[in-house]
């Protein structure tokens, strides 16, 4: 197995979620299977430009279709936006460590997001609401910058009527109409009650959102190993050898994404790594 | 060196053509542009008979000696890493066709196996750390296919330069593992041991002679001549805990102010993994080559990622350079990233020197005290 070949895909459908967010559902035309699980990530190939990698939303679902929701920051997204359905690109993967989704049966799960509506945590309300039974109850704190940033709108309003959802949201900046809370993620940890001794947290977003929700965790109540973060770095080879990922000593692609609290937190939030 | 054989000096030539004969491109060191290199050598008479070379911090110079030995020298910029590692390589090719349907395929590397003469301890430590990096937990198809091929003539190294630490990471300056041939070169010839099955198979090929004792003196004597002219050390073998309990250190913000980020450090280290990957598309816009090539981390583009600089300053990244190869490096693959060829205080422009720096920082003893 080549680790850095990619396969081909095709895009089955293509929906714009916001001006600069947009979502691919692809088809490997290889026809062979494709495992993953909640929270890794493949690189995705734009011809004659590059590589990017991309959280997976959902996938192996009845049709068969790999989800990814992408923001165009750079070349590669940015000319992925404009490619249309019955066009081609790259994939390989899936990278890198996922979500503790079995660690997490039988217990209550809060999943923190920040920025646009965070694509690794929805993977994991997706496992979730997918397999309700396995799970306590599941609360959702998203904080976005502003109001208007957020994405799957009407899906957070569909996952807040399920049985045993809570879905709080705050935003930096209110717009007409908003009706979550202003503030940050952090002011959200007052308002929910939590059975700390058997809750996991998961958590995803800028960095300094997480630092804070994670500390406000622990205050809860919550054991530092039931915290858990998915990280971002520059990703070039996604398995181990490019060398841009490293966090300290941990390669972010594979020893990652996602990192329990406890063996991140010497370095997080500290500037220059 | 018990079993050492002795190899008359003209019978060098022999070992060239016989691993010539095998299907080897041999290489080995070459004066070139006033540096030893590694290049392709059919000659012995090509060897850097005669020439030693002179290193201090921020100076490398070859000087004109009267020995007619062919390795009175410590090394050149590059050690065997470029052989294995390739500082650019392609990994693979795609074309597009009309309708759309792209087709990837792998560039698996065709060329003949190398064989190295005059390998370094030191270039053989920093090997067995790429190779736990490039094959280890996932394995990287290019850099194993040079590998499988690499033969391996090291040559214990009895000239350190100025600049050389390697009895203080504990790997040199005799090449105790990892070589197929190993000499040791006297005066008269050269003292040969066999590492592995395929060095016996070429020994067996040579016109060998029995060595003297005194002959193995001679050559013990000048390796531990060697290791005592060196003056430079690491603070510790093991500074993890004390650079990571220093992250704040002002020395940080001090060797900033010398740093020029040029990355020559990195692209002098025999152990720096880092690449950058980048795809090139043809003019006619169907096909295109995804290709690798040596990156730094004092490179911009290292850290960036959304726009964002995370190493923005040179502080920060002379900080990364340091904890990974000193700190790091110990959780990644158990020992340190160093193995004192010193190669990145010669190239350095401004000489900076890392054992001066980790002194600074961690203390004469390592141990951390601010
Ligand atoms: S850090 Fe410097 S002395 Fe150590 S192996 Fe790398 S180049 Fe040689
Ligand atoms: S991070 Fe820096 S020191 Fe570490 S391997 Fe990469 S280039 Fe070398
Ligand atoms: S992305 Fe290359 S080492 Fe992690």
């Amino acid at each position: 197995m080549n680790p850095y070949l990619p396969r081909e895909a095709e895009i089955v459908e293509r929906i714009q979620e916001t001006p600069t967010v947009f979502t691919l559902r692809l088809r490997l035309t290889d026809g062979q299977p494709y495992g993953f699980e909640a929270g890794q990530f493949n690189m995705l190939y734009l011809h004659g430009v590059g590589e990017v990698p991309i959280s997976i939303v959902a996938g192996g679902e009845a049709d068969g279709l790999l989800t990814h929701t992408i923001r165009a920051v750079g070349r590669v997204t940015r000319g992925m936006m404009a490619l249309r359905a019955g066009e081609r690109i790259g994939l390989r993967g899936p990278f890198g460590r996922g979500w503790p989704l079995a660690a997490a049966e039988g217990r209550e799960v809060v999943v923190v997001t920040g920025g646009l509506g965070c694509a690794p945590s929805v993977s994991i309300i997706h496992h979730i609401l997918r397999h309700r039974e396995r799970y306590g109850r599941l609360t959702i704190l998203q904080g976005v910058k502003h109001a208007d940033d957020l994405i799957w709108r009407t899906q957070y309003e569909a996952w807040s009527r399920q049985p045993e959802v809570r879905v709080l949201l705050v935003a930096d900046v209110a717009s007409p109409g908003w009706q979550g809370a202003v503030g940050r993620v952090t002011a959200l940890f007052d308002r929910i009650e939590l059975d700390a001794a058997h809750a996991i947290a998961m958590l995803c977003g800028p960095e300094g959102m997480m630092l804070a929700s994670a500390a406000a965790l622990e205050q809860l109540g919550l054991a530092a190993g039931d915290i858990y973060l998915s990280m971002e770095r520059n990703m070039q080879c996604a398995v181990g050898h490019c060398g841009h990922c490293q966090f300290g000593a941990r390669f972010v692609c594979r020893d990652g994404p996602v990192f329990a609290w406890p063996d991140i937190r010497d370095l997080l939030g500290v500037r220059g790594f | 060196m018990k079993h050492a054989a002795f190899l008359p000096r003209h019978a060098l030539q022999i070992l060239l053509d016989a691993l010539s004969g095998e299907g080897y491109r041999v290489v080995g060191p070459r004066v070139r542009d006033g540096a030893i290199l590694y290049e392709e050598l059919r000659d012995v008479a090509d060897l850097p008979a005669g020439w030693r070379d002179e290193q201090q911090p921020g100076q490398y110079r070859l000087e004109r000696t009267d020995t007619q030995r062919s390795f009175a020298w410590a090394h050149g910029p590059q050690g065997i890493k470029p052989l294995v590692f390739r500082p650019r390589e392609s990994l693979w090719r795609v074309h597009r066709s009309a309708d759309g349907r792209m087709a990837f395929s792998a560039s698996i590397p065709q060329d003949p196996p190398l064989a190295v003469i005059g390998a370094r301890a030191c270039d053989l430590a920093a090997l067995e750390l790429q190779d736990r990096h490039f094959l280890e937990s996932i394995r990287d198809p290019s850099y194993a296919a040079h590998r499988a091929g690499l033969f391996i003539v090291a040559v214990h190294c009895t000239h350190p330069a100025s600049t050389c630490f390697c009895v203080s990471t504990g790997d040199g300056p005799r090449a105790g593992k990892g070589f197929d041939l190993a000499l040791s070169e006297l005066d008269e010839g050269y003292l040969i041991e066999v590492g592995s099955e395929r060095g016996a198979h070429i020994a067996r090929m040579l016109p060998l002679q029995l060595s003297s004792d005194e002959q193995r003196e001679q050559a013990e004597a000048e390796i531990a001549h060697a290791a005592a002219l060196q003056t430079r050390q690491l603070p510790g073998t093991n500074l993890r805990d004390s650079l990571f309990a220093n992250l704040d250190h002002p020395r940080w913000r001090e060797v900033a102010e010398r740093c020029l980020s040029c990355g020559n450090c990195t692209s002098v280290c025999p152990t720096c993994f880092c690449h950058a990957e980048q795809d090139l598309p043809s003019l006619d816009g169907q096909s295109a080559e995804h290709v690798r090539q040596w990156d730094s981390c004092f490179s911009e583009g290292h850290s960036t990622i959304h726009g964002i600089v995370i190493r923005a300053e040179t502080g920060q990244r002379y900080r990364q350079w340091l904890t990974h190869k000193l700190g790091s490096w110990h959780d990644q693959y158990g020992r340190s990233g160093c193995v004192g060829c010193g190669r990145c205080i010669t190239w350095c422009p401004v000489g900076i020197d890392l054992t001066e720096e980790a002194r600074a920082i961690c203390g004469p003893n390592g141990e951390g005290a601010t």
